[in-house]
């Protein structure tokens, strides 16, 4: 737990063209603006490198792969650990591809998923520092889950039920050592009291308004303390206003208008490891 | 008596105690034997205030102590000749001592003499106690439990006088010359090798003897056990095979000097193969089912903060299980924890990394750290290996703790099942509750508060939820388990980490520990928290214990080395003084044993009433009873319910684990809300028509303010017959040993503060007696052996409505005993239900079936604790007997008018259970000035 939120490099990918209009999206209400999207994704890449001072790593966008900037889903890294994931959506399988040979440079145990059987998009794979929680949702399965538990054998792996939504990280994310964001949904908040009861440790709760808005990125960085990524006003007045509470921390409200619109959220878009120098 | 002078601070305690025990040890076991017997209800005045009923023993022990306190202390400290020559010509001879120690053991078991044998078991106690005294006196632990025994021996010689020389003619001889030995031994040892580790053997003999002869009665045919140690070596000792498994649990604790002993166990493999921790309350042979001797030592609970741990041995042999478990894969972890875990067992058993050494990679790669394991972990492994330079051996092994204790299964029992769907899971059992996996994964969790109850029915098994907060409803969740027998070992298992991890909660008052009556079980069961609070009052100078990896690594090439029990006093390298407590504290143990024995007996008896009456006020005095008396009511009920679940229950009695089909534990907090029932297993039968005669016999009984005089029934007289008496014997002693405790003046406060409670403290002594026994041993060593608490569950209720619980729970018919809490509406009262499994009596010669005990301990602060007793025996000709057994003890400052607290006592136990008899009724007063326990 003491290392959590340390990282030191961050693994994202190019936006395609082909994101707008071949993305995988829960609903086509708002047509994405290409240009606008790719400017956001320029920001975040820019926080997390100049900002934060993250070494990060930036794979080439596969026009073939709609989806491919949502790099989170491809890989879960824990520590020395990578597991590259087989997504549950067809579309998405090679998007692991690229993912697992920048993985492999950067000396990680690559753990992958072999089994036909299974599934798992990362956006379903919360890490508290302590444990993991997978959603079980329609990318998500219990073979993908088992396989993440084998993958991590020091943790505890949790599953929970995602009924609705896309992924269990649609709506929570860790905003530090022992604190979930959550939205306050009620698909949210019962899965909030799901993981309550499913884990051994207590955890501090942060509600949001909005389930989108509990989505953010949380860091621990070496001469920043506490920094979270979290959506903009302009996005989510109130759930913004919302992490005013969380004092001592570095607030950064990152854009994700465009890509929110296919259903990518702020942890989508990137993998962050932590690379210790070697002892 | 005198006879102990051989040590000198030692000495003189001893001789007070002996001086002082040979009288009240007598007194006590003339108690106990009293009764025992039961046939007669009659008030002896004991050095305090207990009324045994037996005149048969009463005379014993006059006779004995007659006979003892003439008898030369050196006859009396060596139990055989053999040995005390042993002792004498070679005390260090380990293998001498062992020889005699041998020769003991079968020489009871041709006595056969109930009484000789009862008297011993008093003795023992009585031994154990002064060991304890002993002990805590410093002085030579092995001489004071000697003189204990001896004064036994004096009795038994008493009976048989002049004839103990030569050994194994006579059993009344043997044991006579035995009594002469230890005298001898006692004499000569503590002159000749006052410190030598003869003494110190002889007295861990003796005090092994003790718990054996207690069980023994009839034949004591000797059986090698292997145990398998954690560091690969194993210790085989000699039980009697009607030993009870405690028995081996103090051998096994006291060759490896360890006082932190509620977290670990010992395991055995049934006859399918399933490893099932062996019960100390329970004949082993009964529970393991073949002629395969081989434990294995593990341990059972593992603590989630091993740096809460007070000494580093005890950490050390957690350390060993868990390098036991990550190197099969039971504890799975990922590559970089193999390596970090292995490279602090290398810092842990080589010391810091020595570049020198020409090839380390040769003795990792002896070492089995990884069920995978390869070079490139092994490479890992020794680049760790070397940062850790300068860490200290326990300082390694606690980092190696702090990482293991994070793993995702650390300290988890999984169990297989099959969810209602039939789908296959796992059910792990562990700290916080019960988890649910699915393969890798929890799929749900149920954490102790969550849990009402726990039952099984054949091979289903179930748990009631509280409901949530939007939940009006409880809710059940049932599995299947492969068998009932696999579902019952999990049954036990959630009772027995229920009781251990969620019984800490602050709301139970330490007291509570010593009021919880002490059957082995309660002394396995200790709490977390009290064997925390236990393992607090340790005060030895950390005791010396070698590293093993070599071992480990003997055992993966060359098999286990043997090591003799001998050795292991001389292994563990303790001083005498250490010895000494190791010793009191097996003497300790060995009391609780006995108090468990008695028990037993009192249980097997004719419903037993045991009021202990010690000065508190006139009002909380009748609160508490009122509470108590309810107790007894449920005691009573469950015995009538018993009676009618007997039938089936009969059916069942022979095996106990077979027999039982269904079991229920309601787990019940300190919180308001729950209520607890534990429904235990139905293993053990209810005694029908025993029962009921016996139930008529109390109640004619009854009516009657019994005070301490209080004439056993005569129908208790008859049940009293044959195992009645024996157990009743038992039983007496059992008083017996509580009343020497508290009586004996030798016991001083500081010394013996669980012994002799305060009044206060008292008052849940007396509830359990045994307890007061175990308190004792806490003086000597504050260990956890002071507070023994099995499994409890403790509920808050209200008082009427806890007993009417209990009346539901009767279910308790299992040997597993129910444990109700109840809260007293007055004061804070936290009534503590304490379950334990079938106690075994002495069985007869035929082997009693299933006994079946519950023990319930209500303590309030500072009014009463009840504790009752309930045992159900299947006698020959198929019948069954069932006997409650309730002890009250009332702790005030002010006096308490016991005539009136008895006859309200007798008075609702009577209305609850009208067809149940009161057969004795035994009051035990003590005033003693509060001495502290853990």
């Amino acid at each position: 737990m003491a290392g959590f939120g340390k990282f030191t490099h961050a693994v994202v990918r190019g936006i395609p063209t082909s994101l707008a209009k071949e993305a995988l999206r829960t609903d086509q209400l708002d047509v994405v603006d290409l240009e606008k999207a790719q400017k956001e994704h320029e920001v975040y890449v820019d926080v997390l490198r100049e900002k934060l001072g993250l070494q990060v790593i930036q794979l080439p966008a596969d026009e073939s792969l709609p989806d491919c900037v949502f790099v989170e889903d491809a890989a879960v890294v824990c520590g020395d650990t990578a597991l590259i994931t087989r997504p549950g959506a067809q579309s998405r399988r090679n998007e692991t591809v690229a993912m697992k040979s920048a993985l492999k440079e950067m000396d990680l145990n690559i753990v992958e998923m072999t089994d036909d059987n299974a599934t798992l998009d990362g956006g379903d794979v919360l890490f508290t520092g302590l444990e993991f929680f997978v959603g079980l949702s329609k990318r998500t399965n219990q073979k993908g889950a088992d396989i993440l538990a084998d993958a991590f054998k020091d943790y505890v792996v949790s599953t929970v039920p995602v009924l609705e939504g896309l992924h269990l990280k649609s709506f929570c994310s860790m905003g530090g050592p022992g604190l979930i964001i959550i939205g306050s949904s009620e698909l949210a908040q019962k899965t909030l009291k799901i993981m309550q009861q499913m884990s051994d440790h207590r955890y501090d709760k942060l509600t949001v308004p909005d389930d989108i808005a509990a989505n953010c990125i949380y860091m621990n960085l070496p001469d920043k303390g506490h920094v979270l990524l979290h959506c903009t006003p302009e996005e989510f007045p109130e759930s913004s206003k919302a992490f005013e509470m969380l004092k001592d921390y570095i607030l950064i409200p990152v854009s994700n208008m465009e890509k929110g619109k296919v259903d990518g959220a702020l942890t989508c878009c990137s993998v962050l490891i932590n690379k210790k120098a070697h002892v | 008596m005198t006879t102990e002078v051989g040590s000198e601070t030692e000495v003189k305690e001893k001789a007070e105690e002996t001086a002082t025990q040979p009288d009240q040890p007598e007194k006590a076991t003339e108690d106990n034997q009293e009764v025992a017997n039961t046939e007669n209800a009659t008030a002896e005045g004991g050095e305090e205030e207990e009324v045994v009923v037996e005149e048969e023993e009463d005379k014993k022990e006059k006779d004995g102590k007659g006979i003892s306190r003439f008898l030369p202390p050196w006859l009396k400290k060596q139990k055989s000749q053999g040995q005390v020559v042993a002792n004498e010509t070679s005390p260090t001879n380990k293998v001498i001592s062992e020889a005699t120690e041998e020769e003991e053991a079968p020489a009871p078991a041709p006595e056969t003499n109930g009484h000789i044998e009862e008297v011993e078991e008093k003795e023992e106690v009585q031994s154990e106690e002064v060991k304890q005294k002993e002990a805590e006196s410093t002085s030579n632990a092995s001489a004071d439990t000697q003189p204990a025994t001896e004064e036994k021996v004096t009795e038994s010689t008493a009976q048989s006088p002049g004839e103990a020389k030569s050994a194994t003619e006579d059993v009344k001889e043997e044991e006579q010359q035995q009594k002469k030995n230890e005298v001898e031994g006692k004499s000569t040892e503590p002159a000749a090798t006052g410190d030598g580790k003869g003494t110190a053997d002889e007295g861990l003999s003796s005090i092994f003897q003790s718990p054996l002869r207690l069980v023994r009665r009839n034949k004591m045919k000797l059986v090698v056990c292997h145990v398998a140690l954690l560091d690969g070596t194993d210790f085989p000792c000699e039980v009697e095979k009607r030993a009870k498994g405690q028995f081996l649990f103090f051998k096994v604790y006291e060759h490896l000097n360890l006082m932190e002993r509620d977290y670990f166990g010992l395991t055995y493999k049934d006859s399918h193969e399933q490893r099932c921790w062996l019960d100390p309350t329970k004949d082993i042979k009964r529970q393991i089912r073949s002629n395969n001797w081989q434990f294995s030592f593990n341990v059972k609970f593992y603590p989630p903060d091993p740096s809460l741990l007070t000494e580093d041995i005890t950490r050390y042999l957690l350390c060993l299980q868990l390098r036991e478990d990550v190197a099969s894969g039971r504890l799975p972890c990922s590559f970089v924890t193999h390596a970090l875990l292995g490279s602090y067992t290398l810092q842990a058993e080589h010391g810091d990394y020595e570049p020198d050494q020409p090839q380390p990679l040769d003795y990792i790669t002896q070492q089995s750290f990884a069920p995978n394991q390869n070079k490139e972990m092994e490479e890992k492994i020794l680049e760790l290996h070397k940062s850790h330079r300068g860490m200290n051996p326990a300082q390694a092994d606690t980092q190696f703790l702090e990482n293991a204790k994070k793993l995702s299964m650390y300290g988890v029992d999984l169990h297989r099942a099959k969810d209602s769907e039939g789908v296959d899971i796992m059910l792990g059992v562990c700290a916080n509750g019960l988890l649910v996996y699915k393969d890798k994964l929890r799929i749900n969790r149920f954490a102790w508060p969550k849990i009402l109850k726990i039952s099984y029915k054949r091979n289903n098994y179930y748990i009631k939820i509280r409901p949530g907060e939007s939940e009006q409803f409880e809710s059940t969740v049932g599995f299947k388990l492969p068998n009932h027998r696999s579902a019952k070992r999990l049954w036990k298992v959630c009772v027995e980490n229920h009781s251990f991890f969620r019984l800490n909660s602050p709301e139970v008052p330490p007291k509570a520990r010593f009021l919880t009556l002490g059957s082995k079980f309660r002394y396995s069961g200790r709490t977390q928290t009290q064997t925390r609070l236990a393992s607090s009052l340790i005060d030895r100078p950390a005791p010396n214990f070698e590293r093993t990896s070599s071992k480990r690594i003997s055992r993966s090439l060359d098999g286990a080395p043997v090591i003799n029990i001998t050795e292991a006093g001389s292994e563990n390298g303790h001083e005498p003084h250490l010895e000494l407590h190791s010793d009191s504290k097996t003497a300790q143990v060995e009391i609780e044993e006995t108090h468990v024995i008695q028990e037993v007996s009192k249980e097997t008896k004719p419903a037993t009433v045991t009021v202990t009456v010690s000065p508190s006020p006139d009002a909380p005095e009748g609160v508490a009873l009122q509470p108590e008396v309810r107790e007894q009511e449920v005691v009573v009920v469950v015995e009538e319910a018993s009676d009618t679940a007997t039938r089936a229950r009969q059916e069942s009695v022979s095996s106990e684990s077979e027999s039982d089909e269904e079991a229920e534990y309601q787990p019940n907090l300190p919180s308001p809300i729950s209520h607890t029932l534990i429904p235990e297993e139905k293993e053990e039968e209810v005694e029908e028509v025993e029962r009921e005669e016996q139930g008529e016999q109390e109640k004619g009984v009854e009516p009657d303010p019994i005070t301490k005089e209080t004439a056993p029934h005569p129908i208790e007289a008859s049940q009293s017959a044959q195992d009645v008496e024996e157990r009743e014997n038992g039983a007496e002693e059992e008083k017996g040993e509580t009343d020497d405790s508290t009586e004996d003046p030798m016991m001083t406060p500081d010394e013996v503060p669980n012994g002799h409670a305060l009044p206060e403290e008292e008052a849940p002594g007396m509830a359990a007696m045994a307890e007061e026994e175990e308190a004792k041993v806490n003086g000597e060593s504050p260990m956890a052996d002071s507070e023994p608490r099995p499994q409890v569950i403790c509920c808050s209720e209200p008082p009427v409505v806890k007993t009417e619980m209990v009346t539901i729970s009767d279910t308790f018919a299992a040997q597993k005993t129910h444990i109700t809490t109840k809260e007293v509406p007055i004061v804070h009262t936290e009534t503590k239900t304490i379950t334990y499994e079938a106690a075994q009596l002495d069985n007869n010669g035929e082997g009693d079936p299933g006994v079946l005990m519950t023990a319930q301990t209500i303590t309030s602060e500072s009014l009463c604790t009840t504790t009752t007793t309930h045992i159900t025996k299947t006698l020959k000709g198929g019948l069954s007997e069932t006997r409650i057994e309730k002890r009250i003890v009332i702790t005030g400052d002010s006096d308490i008018d016991h005539d009136q607290a008895l006859a309200q006592a007798i008075k609702e136990a009577k209305e609850q259970h009208p067809d149940m008899s009161v057969t004795r009724v035994v009051v035990h007063k003590e005033t003693e000035l509060a001495e502290e326990d853990e």
